[in-house]
């Protein structure tokens, strides 16, 4: 009698952290969202947070379904609000990192404002934004981050607007740290995200995502492989540059680095020096994280 | 206000200025930092309940204060938290409207709003408040409600009673009931965050309490997950109405002023409420039997407590800082048994005894 050899299935690395009975996700073939989402995965795996405490706050679109299949506190908000519900979660418990996800509709459209006053607060949150240049799960409309000329459902012949820099943006409001990279630079995204955990303070970072069902479709820019190609030939890495320099030209290059990684005391830090001056001893607000070595280089 | 937030654990607020509601953000902003708590002033009305919302499910106690525009910009998560089912108290200190409106007069005109302003079908509760007791009664009751039911719950008041100033003597906090959320107490594996319970209102885990659930706007079967089964949409949103109207007795309050022999009886709520019980006492001088019923609760609207006036009044009075939101929904549970008639008044003052005294003279 000789045994059949039977296919063991071995558990991913990720299993614990997913919810595998939401599977399959609602993301088209070809997004960028699912790599990221792996990266993500992968980050808070390495940062070695007690599982228990990390909190994962998305708003609405096709980035913000990320929260649901992730299994941790997991918080899907109204449209552009995730920064506030994440201020709101971070005050109220200190000793929880907040992750927020969202699309760059949703944090810079609708949300700008939370995000502008998030960043000069300081506080203490890791926000990650798919910028993947349309609304996806409306159907392809213009966003804030659309290329000028591109095409989109509202605009047809072409955007007739200029898109922000998220990057400067985010530097200019006082984030702490500041990073852009694509679906591709899979390494550095994850020691990016696990740097911005780690990280006290407000820290963004900016993941530019093929879409090519509604973007990559209209703007002639093939499949998905073609778009990842794209995205790959563009994209050049400079570290530590200003953010403004930091332009994404579809025709000429995408510029990808590391920008920003200093140092300022965050909300509740300046909170409790605050109430210290007058109230005394005022109690430690602020987590332990346990610290780990700087794994990525700039 | 404050003070019955307080003694009800609120330990979180987040506000915008706004005029006439400003001081209570004033006021809890020396306060809270001394009891551990926090206070942050937000970017918008929109930010402020977002993070109330935030703080409330990690397990903190929230509110926020605002007036009739910053009302407006809250709908949308007040709706959030009416759909995710998080506790959380608003204070919507009533101005004049529409719009920018009259910052500094009065009014009663957001009634409806506290009812309908938030899109989708949704129970909604709200209370109002007449005199500074009430102020401090009727927010420690709002906290109850709230945790009880897992919904958000509106405290409506105007600026008379936001800016009076009246002796009070505050009970000892011992003294106050104060109802915090249900827990779950099964294991995070077996955790239904909106399972159906025969109280309609299921247990509540923190966040950061290892049962890691998923929470959200969008329409959510038992686990908190997005669904679109019809089979499970449908008993979510009739569960959401459920556990509000199956505990009417528990939230709709109201006083009775002399109604067992009244004629006339005046609905009344607010600081309307106050002239309504002057105008009561000097219709009685003159012989007319005027009773006066007060609305505590605004919603769910208090059908029973007018019904039982209805037995012996022919002749309701409804007074109200508003083109008549709350004679509507008089005149709606009246059978036809009574005559409803509405005083009106949206000039920014305040209704007088008077006024409701001469109105009372003509329909009597």
């Amino acid at each position: 009698m000789t045994k059949k050899k039977q296919k063991v299935a071995l558990p991913h690395p990720h299993d614990p952290l997913l919810r595998a009975d939401r599977i399959p996700h609602i993301w088209c073939p070809g997004c960028g969202i699912g790599t990221i989402f792996g990266c993500v995965l992968t980050a808070i795996q390495k940062s070695g947070l007690p599982l228990d405490d990390v909190a994962m706050v998305s708003g609405i679109g096709c980035t913000g379904r990320m929260a649901g299949y992730l299994n941790l506190d997991s918080f899907h908000t109204t449209h552009g609000r995730a920064i506030p519900f994440a201020t709101g979660l971070k005050l109220a418990r200190p000793q929880s990192s907040v992750i927020v996800t969202s699309g760059d509709g949703d944090l810079f459209a609708i949300g700008g404002n939370h995000f502008i006053h998030a960043a000069r607060r300081n506080v203490d949150m890791t926000i990650v934004c798919v910028n993947n240049f349309n609304y996806g799960m409306t159907g392809g409309q213009v966003a804030p981050s659309t290329p000028f000329g591109a095409k989109t459902t509202t605009t047809p012949i072409g955007n007739f607007e200029e898109p922000f820099n998220f990057c400067s943006l985010a530097a200019a409001c006082g984030a702490v740290y500041v990073a852009r990279w694509t679906t591709l630079h899979i390494r550095w995204i994850t020691d990016s995200l696990l740097e911005a955990i780690q990280k006290r303070g407000f820290s963004f970072l900016e993941i530019l995502a093929p879409c090519p069902v509604t973007f990559g479709r209209r703007n002639k820019l093939g499949k998905a492989v073609d778009l990842i190609k794209f995205l790959h030939e563009r994209s050049v890495v400079r570290n530590q540059i200003d953010p403004k320099d930091a332009v994404l030209d579809f025709n000429k290059h995408l510029v990808v680095g590391k920008f920003i990684d200093i140092e300022r005391p965050t909300f509740l830090d300046n909170y409790q020096l605050i109430n210290r001056r007058e109230l005394g001893d005022w109690p430690a607000l602020e987590r332990q994280v346990p610290r780990m070595e700087k794994q990525a280089k700039g | 206000m404050v003070e019955g937030a307080l003694v009800a654990g609120c330990r979180f607020f987040a506000g915008y200025p706004i005029t006439p509601a400003s001081e209570i953000s004033e006021i809890l902003s020396i306060k809270l930092p001394r009891l551990d708590g926090t206070f942050i002033q937000m970017e918008d009305e929109i930010a402020s309940l977002g993070a109330v919302i935030g703080a409330s499910l990690a397990g903190v106690k929230s509110m926020t204060a605002t007036s009739g525009p910053g009302f407006s910009l809250m709908q949308e998560n007040l709706g959030f938290a009416i759909m995710a089912e998080v506790p959380c108290v608003i204070v919507n200190v009533m101005r004049g409207g529409p719009s920018t409106g009259l910052p500094t007069f009065p009014s009663q005109s957001d009634v409806m709003q506290a009812r309908w302003g938030t899109h989708g079908d949704h129970p909604a509760i709200a209370l109002s408040a007449s005199t500074v007791r009430e102020c401090y009664e009727m927010t420690v009751k709002a906290f109850n409600l709230s945790e009880k039911f897992r919904t958000p719950v509106v405290l409506l008041m105007d600026e008379v009673v936001a800016h009076m100033r009246e002796k009070m003597v505050l009970p000892d906090e011992d003294d106050v009931e104060v109802f915090n959320r249900v827990k779950p107490t099964v294991p995070p594996e077996w955790y239904m965050p909106y399972e159906d319970t025969p109280r309609g209102v299921p247990a509540m885990a923190n966040f950061g309490e290892g049962y890691r659930y998923h929470v959200t706007g969008l329409t959510h079967d038992v686990r908190g997950f997005p669904t679109s089964r019809p089979d499970e949409i449908g008993p979510f949103i009739a569960r959401l109405h459920r556990k509000i109207s199956q505990h009417f007795s528990e939230i709709q309050m109201a006083e009775f002023f002399q109604t067992e022999d009244a004629e006339i009886t005046i609905v009344a709520y607010g600081c309307v409420a106050r002239s309504a019980r002057r105008a009561m006492i000097e219709a009685r001088e003159r012989g007319i039997k005027v009773g006066l019923l007060k609305l505590v609760t605004i919603w769910p609207f208090a059908r029973s407590a007018v019904e039982k006036v209805l037995q012996k009044s022919r002749i309701l009075l409804v007074p109200e800082m508003n083109m008549g939101q709350i004679s509507r929904e008089v005149k709606r549970v009246n059978p036809g048994v009574a005559k409803v008639f509405t005083l009106n008044k949206v000039d920014g003052t305040i209704i007088t005894p008077e006024e409701i005294l001469n109105r009372i003279t003509e329909v009597a």
